[in-house]
């Protein structure tokens, strides 16, 4: 019972974070919704891992884990270049490739 | 142990809520902690102690220290911008928040209700067990992924002077 309320609480984070990163235009405020979103997919990995029992959903928040530290770190860095060059972190300012 | 996790659950989706609804960065920052110290306790009654104090101390200490640095960097931070970022009513709300949750953590230490302690050794050994086992190839590909993570961020970190732009 408390697996399954645990994996809705996941999907309402998730769909925050969806929001947060559709709404939002600064580019720092994406950057906090996709750590959310991260969060409440390492919350549905806790969640089935007590559900049954087993280690794997650990496991697998370790690796999530892992590969927020590393996408911060990128991430952050691009925000810091990105706020030399363009003195603005608005995401649609960001056009020169004209995608 | 339902409401605990009840409420802790209330606390991550009104901080979660106020995080992508904030304009000042700092502010969002404060909120953001706090949702992941709620999550952490979620973990904690899960069962996944291990999960609970990696998510408190490399979540909630190191990358949003990485990321209120970058904040500090962004800004010219004038004194009166500072002064205005720390006004009594801006940390009311993360307070209350995280009071909530200190109120959770002492029932919990009160209680004693803590899960017996050879299940709880079991499952970390299983962890580190399954983790070196058959998920050997997952800790290669996350060292993979860190090297460049790191010469990126350095690349990347790095002022460009004018004028090679």
């Amino acid at each position: 019972m408390l697996t399954t309320h645990a994996l809705v609480l996941a999907i309402m984070l998730f769909c925050l974070g969806l929001v947060g990163l559709l709404s939002r235009r600064n580019i720092l405020y994406m950057l906090l919704s996709l750590e959310i979103m991260l969060n409440a997919a390492s919350l549905a990995f806790i969640a089935g891992g007590a559900r049954w029992g087993q280690a794997d959903g650990e496991v697998m928040f370790l690796f999530i884990l892992t590969l927020a530290a590393a996408e911060v770190s990128v991430a952050l860095g691009i925000v810091l270049q990105l706020s030399y060059r363009f003195q603005t972190l608005d995401a649609d300012a960001f056009s020169e490739m004209k995608g | 142990m339902e409401v605990l996790f009840y409420i802790a659950a209330a606390v991550t989706l009104l901080a979660t809520v106020r995080v992508i609804t904030h304009v000042h960065a700092v502010h969002a920052l404060l909120y953001l902690v706090v949702a992941l110290i709620a999550l952490a306790l979620i973990f904690y009654l899960l069962g996944a102690q291990f999960a609970a104090a990696l998510e408190i101390i490399i979540y909630g200490g190191a990358i949003m220290v990485l990321f209120i640095f970058v904040v500090m960097l962004l800004g010219p931070l004038a004194a009166e911008q500072e002064k205005s970022w720390l006004t009594p009513g801006t940390w009311v709300g993360p307070s209350v928040l995280a009071l909530v949750l200190l109120g959770e953590v002492g029932y919990l230490i009160a209680a004693g209700d803590h899960l017996p302690i050879d299940f709880m050794e079991t499952r970390e050994k299983g962890v580190s067990i399954i983790l070196y086992g058959p998920y050997v190839i997952g800790v290669e590909l996350a060292s993979m992924l860190l090297l460049p993570g790191l010469i990126g961020a350095y690349h990347l970190g790095r002022r460009v002077p004018k004028e090679s732009r």
